[in-house]
């Protein structure tokens, strides 16, 4: 449904000086099939901004490739583009609500821009407010709404033209924890409902936990790393989907370790693993298994179970406590059981 | 007071009203369009041209900086092509209205570069064509700055329309310096001030109506 081709998008800050070009986005590549929900995660000024910005041409890619339901929108201008952008809906952090018009006429706004008669407008607006939840608020003005109202607001007002594709850039970031939660719930439900093709760009693994099939991780303009949200969740593949992971799950090893910890491994110190298990792994005894067939003692620093997406994903950091052989063969033994493993560093033995 | 120097107050009143109506509005049906050029064709906005935003930049800068005084004696043949005469309260109208439309256009150049940027940004991604941005986002959204600016233009032309008493326009202006100060009767100039106090304050509360009633921000 949504194809970047080989995007790029370079900002010259001074014409033709290209010593001081900005490179937003490089060779992009990004496949949406229709009726699936896919995140962009990065930090800011990664480029996710300018990666949906590109999908409706707001910034208009300076190499490569944009196709919305099998149209190349990067041929298209003027009327052509216009009408293309009526298929796909965009919501936005800051909401973007016109602030001297109601409710109903926020969401009539892009109705009127295509040319539809009043009556039309009326009929597709109210239904479009009683699936937000805001029938009766539709002559009131945005100032009198609040952050989540608004949101609603403006995801009626994306939905007004039926578009197939629905862009989401950082919709919840202006939002609190909880009005977070019943957006993503409406988004949910629109992609259900209507089998809308959503992408979204956040900040916040929170989002991706919660609604999206697949995310992609960008940084510095590439896209460092796509996978289905419950392989990412469990074994990402870059150290930056690692610190985000870890952000997120707030699994770090105690400060006191981290200080103590050593790149290689001595006569006398135990490895500290993060073991990260999904999948039937969660339900086998390994630890107590480890004990008896490796003959390592493992102590536990920290432990997480979390679910996403239907798969339970569990998370330790612990000490494999055992003379050198036996910690190398322990650790063997868990990679052969399907967890991710990972060595995190080695302590020296206190006694 | 007599009888005459009754009516010659209220003649000289709605001499004043007539200027500053005549030029009022005929300066805002210019100067709005103006200043939305100005702002729509700036660099990255929905119709940037670059070279003609400079170019009306400096026209504009060029009208603003002419002292109204001066402008009200240079442009007199132009005066009286346009409306046959260069004396009288039509007369002084032409001046008013030509500095009152720089004047306008910067102001509601203001009241647009207010707008927030992400409101064209979301009209754009609904594919809204420019006109369809300037008619249905930027005018709306900027209408109370408008209206604040359209006050403070009439507010102007009151005090700008006293001069022109220099070219025989007439008003309450003229009324005073003729006859409360070249021929010393205080009374009438106090009643003359007292008048353009209330005037504006009555424009003034007018003009604050009307930005609170179209204004839902």
């Amino acid at each position: 449904m949504i194809r970047l081709h080989n995007v790029s998008k370079t900002y010259y800050p001074r014409r033709g000086d290209s010593a001081q070009a900005v490179h937003a986005l490089k060779d992009v590549d990004l496949q949406i099939p229709q009726g699936r929900i896919h995140g962009v995660i990065g930090l800011s000024g990664a480029g996710k901004s300018t990666l949906i910005r590109c999908v409706n041409l707001l910034e208009r890619p300076t190499t490569g490739i944009v196709t919305v339901d099998g149209r190349d929108l990067t041929g298209l201008s003027g009327a052509a583009l216009n009408e293309a952008r009526h298929g796909i809906g965009m919501i936005f952090q800051h909401f973007n609500l016109l602030t001297n018009r109601t409710v109903f006429a926020n969401v009539a706004l892009p109705l009127e821009l295509m040319g539809m008669q009043r009556g039309a407008i009326r009929e597709r607006v109210t239904p479009l407010l009683e699936l937000v939840g805001l029938a009766d608020k539709a002559s009131q003005y945005p100032a009198q709404l609040s952050g989540g109202q608004k949101q609603r607001v403006a995801i009626a007002r994306a939905l007004a033209s039926r578009p197939k594709v629905l862009l989401c850039d950082e919709a919840t970031s202006a939002l609190d924890p909880q009005t977070t939660g019943s957006i993503l719930a409406l988004l949910r439900d629109i992609n259900h409902k209507l089998g809308l093709t959503i992408l979204l760009i956040t900040h916040e693994m929170e989002v991706v936990k919660s609604i999206c099939h697949r995310v992609s991780l960008i940084s510095d303009g590439r896209i460092v790393e796509e996978a289905e949200v419950g392989d990412f969740f469990t074994a990402p593949r870059t150290r930056l989907g690692r610190d985000f992971l870890n952000d997120f799950l707030k699994l770090e090893p105690p400060r006191a370790l981290i200080e103590r910890l050593e790149e290689a491994p001595g006569k006398r110190s135990h490895p500290v693993v993060r073991l990260a298990f999904s999948g039937d792994a969660v339900s086998t005894p390994l630890i107590s298994r480890l004990a008896r067939e490796c003959g390592v003692d493992v102590s536990i620093l920290q432990a997480k179970v979390e679910s996403i997406q239907e798969r339970t994903l569990g998370l330790m950091i612990a000490e494999l406590m055992g003379p050198p052989a036996k910690t190398r063969e322990a650790l063997a033994y868990l990679e052969s059981h399907d967890l991710h493993v990972e060595v995190l560093g080695h302590v020296q033995r206190d006694d | 007071m007599s009888s005459a120097m009754i009516d010659l107050i209220l003649e000289a009143t709605l001499d004043t009203l007539y200027m500053v109506a005549v030029s009022g509005t005929i300066s805002a049906l210019a100067g709005i369009p103006l200043g939305v050029l100005l702002y729509v064709t700036r660099p990255g906005q929905v119709l940037a041209q670059p070279a003609l935003s400079a170019v009306l930049g400096v026209i504009t800068n060029v009208g603003r900086s002419i002292p109204f005084i001066i402008l009200m004696v240079a442009i007199i043949p132009f005066t009286r092509m346009l409306v046959g005469t260069s004396i009288g309260t039509n007369a002084a109208a032409v001046p008013l209205t030509i500095a009152a439309i720089p004047f306008i256009a910067r102001l509601v150049e203001g009241a647009l570069n207010e707008i927030n940027p992400g409101l064209v940004e979301a009209a754009q991604s609904m594919g809204a064509t420019p006109w369809q941005i300037i008619a249905k986002v930027l005018l709306p959204e900027a209408r109370g700055g408008i209206f604040t600016a359209l006050t403070v233009t009439v507010v102007t032309l009151v005090s700008y329309s006293a001069m022109a008493g220099a070219v025989g326009g007439g008003g309450l202006g003229d009324l005073g310096i003729r006859y409360g100060y070249n021929r010393f009767n205080p009374t009438i100039m106090l009643i003359t001030v007292a008048i353009l106090v209330v005037m504006v304050q009555g424009f003034q509360s007018l003009g604050d109506y009307l930005v609170r009633k179209s204004d839902h921000k």
